[in-house]
């Protein structure tokens, strides 16, 4: 089965890949080790889940300026994803999906967060996105 | 988008490749968000000296051009920078050398950022080494556009100052820092800068520095990245403790502006903060059961009572709080399995030494520490397993980056946990 969410480009681009889901909004800085591309913050849903090579798919930044720096950090490191999903953007996004410079998405006509589970296969086509459920 | 003739001039390479990259950034950016146009700034806080492992290899690889082009504005071209084109300042980074011996933290690093302040310096940064720029003389005027990071200097600047500033990163801080400009959007735009959310206190008196920062905690939780109104059961509160709240209300959620009626400045009433045309939407309670739930939250990653390190300071202390500090500590001796540090911007470190407040800590055994802090360092006293702090956004950072167990509590139990190496800490 699959879904068609059609919303607006962050950064152009076209990838597909495994989604990997959060429904609480992430925290750059103090929320994620760029080095490995993993969610440390204690209180996540996605503790200790790591996002490389992923499509990920999360409600909104939080926290520290330091959140597109250390998303830039991931594709300096290659722990970066291969493409975000946001439910609602914000300077601290939309600068991070600039400078990890993967195509992302933002103001979808569904909440992706609710549609995109957590292995589903996803396909980024600028302003388009095509889910697979698994 | 709409591009002025000069930005224009700027993308296309009439000012250098170094204001055209920015420029270049600056238009990605903006395309990112979906902005109609770039607005005039002269007021960029931003962070180009703070020490890391990809900064050295680019240092090492094309000296601090290449480490700017690349991580200020993200660009692979090679660069060279020119001098800060608007007023720019150096927010908190790491440690210098003053701290060596003290904190375990790589001489690497201090030689790094030494070398870092030099060029930058050169290029007409202002070091101001804080994350409270406003503490220290850099005060933007209310309306005034800028271009911050630091998510609990923008939340000050924009709610308490009544400037205008998103809560900017690395790279659109160094774009901004060259050309003077930045995405007209979201803060910047008078349609954006309502209130969003209601919260009601009562049932209790939101008064101490405590209380602020669990207030503000519960805000960010409520409004996540919207604009939280506080009405109800509170006292004036004073700089630090809008610093207190402000932070925890950008480390709970991403809250970049707050109204509080009758004290900060674009809210002369309720009905002005929701900005007289909707009614404002249903009150959320900060009650008893509310305030005691964000305590516990704050203090679940504490389990042992055996404090190694106690840290004040965060956002960087005020001279006042040092002097406060140094009361308490006045004639008493730190636990031998106790370290306690007071983080302060440099400049009223110094002025905590003329006062003969640096003294009194450091007679206790405790330290001020200037320019940086554990979180921004990842560096806290050797051995340290059990922290306690009077800051929200601390306890909520600080087991994520160094792995270590938190208690959060007054300046008063922190102290008393300084000096007895315990935690005794409750809710009153």
């Amino acid at each position: 089965m699959s879904v068609i969410l059609r919303g607006r480009t962050v950064v152009p681009g076209t990838v597909e890949g495994e989604a990997l889901v959060s429904h609480e909004p992430i925290s750059g800085w103090g929320g994620i080790d760029p080095a490995r591309g993993v969610i440390i913050e204690p209180r996540h849903e996605l503790f200790g889940v790591c996002f490389t090579g992923k499509i990920l798919v999360f409600p909104s930044a939080k926290g520290s300026s330091g959140w597109s720096g250390f998303f830039q950090t991931t594709r300096l490191t290659g722990s970066a994803p291969i493409g975000m999903i946001i439910g609602r953007v914000s300077a601290k996004s939309a600068l991070g999906a600039v400078v990890t410079r993967v195509p992302a998405v933002t103001d979808l006509d569904a909440d992706p967060c609710e549609v995109i589970a957590t292995g589903d296969w996803v396909r980024i086509d600028n302003g388009t996105v095509e889910v697979t459920k698994q | 988008m709409f591009l002025t003739d000069e930005e224009k001039r700027m993308r296309d390479g009439a000012e250098g490749d170094a204001v055209a990259a920015a420029m270049d950034l600056l238009i990605r950016y903006s395309s990112a968000l979906d902005a109609e146009r770039l607005c005039d700034i002269r007021n960029v806080a931003g962070t180009m000296t703070q020490p890391s492992p990809v900064k050295a290899r680019l240092v090492a690889e094309g000296g601090w051009d290449k480490a700017f082009a690349v991580i200020n504005l993200d660009s692979d071209l090679d660069l060279t920078i020119p001098p800060m084109a608007v007023p720019t300042c150096q927010l908190q980074h790491g440690f210098g050398d003053d701290s060596i011996g003290v904190v375990p933290y790589p001489e690497a690093n201090v030689l790094l950022q030494a070398d870092a302040e030099a060029f930058y310096g050169r290029h007409g940064v202002n070091i101001l080494a804080t994350c409270t720029p406003y503490q220290v003389g850099n005060l933007p005027l209310r309306g005034e556009h800028c271009a911050w990071m630091e998510s609990s200097a923008v939340i000050y600047a924009n709610s308490v100052l009544g400037a205008r500033t998103n809560c900017e990163g690395i790279a659109s801080t160094g774009a901004a820092s060259l050309t003077g400009k930045i995405p007209c959007w979201g803060n910047h735009r008078d349609e954006n800068r309502f209130g969003t959310h209601l919260i009601y206190v009562r049932g209790q008196l939101v008064e101490s520095f405590q209380d602020w920062g669990m207030l503000g905690y519960f805000a960010g939780g409520v409004a996540g990245e919207d604009h939280p109104v506080i009405t109800g059961s509170i006292s004036r509160p004073d700089l630090t403790e809008l610093k207190h709240f402000g932070a925890a209300a950008a480390t709970s959620g991403g809250v970049e502006l707050y109204h509080i009626p009758g004290i900060t400045p674009e809210a002369p009433s309720t009905e002005a903060a929701f900005g007289d045309r909707t009614a404002p939407p249903e009150p959320v309670v900060y009650g008893p059961n509310e305030r005691q739930a964000v305590y516990e939250t704050l203090n679940e990653i504490g389990s042992s009572p055996d404090v190694d390190f106690v840290l004040l300071g965060c956002p960087h202390a005020s001279v006042d709080q040092i002097r406060q500090a140094a009361a308490l500590l006045d004639g008493k001796r730190l636990s031998d399995s106790t370290e306690l540090w007071i983080m302060a911007p440099r400049a009223l470190k110094v002025m905590a030494d003329r006062s003969g407040y640096t003294e009194v800590i450091e007679r206790a055994g405790g330290r001020v520490l200037a320019d940086s802090c554990p979180a921004m360092s990842r560096a806290a006293p050797r051995g340290t397993r059990v922290f306690a702090t009077d800051s929200a956004k601390q306890a909520h950072y600080l087991p994520a980056i160094l792995g270590i167990e938190a208690w959060f509590g007054t300046l008063e139990e922190c102290v008393d946990a300084a000096v007895t190496g315990r935690w005794n800490g409750r809710l009153n």
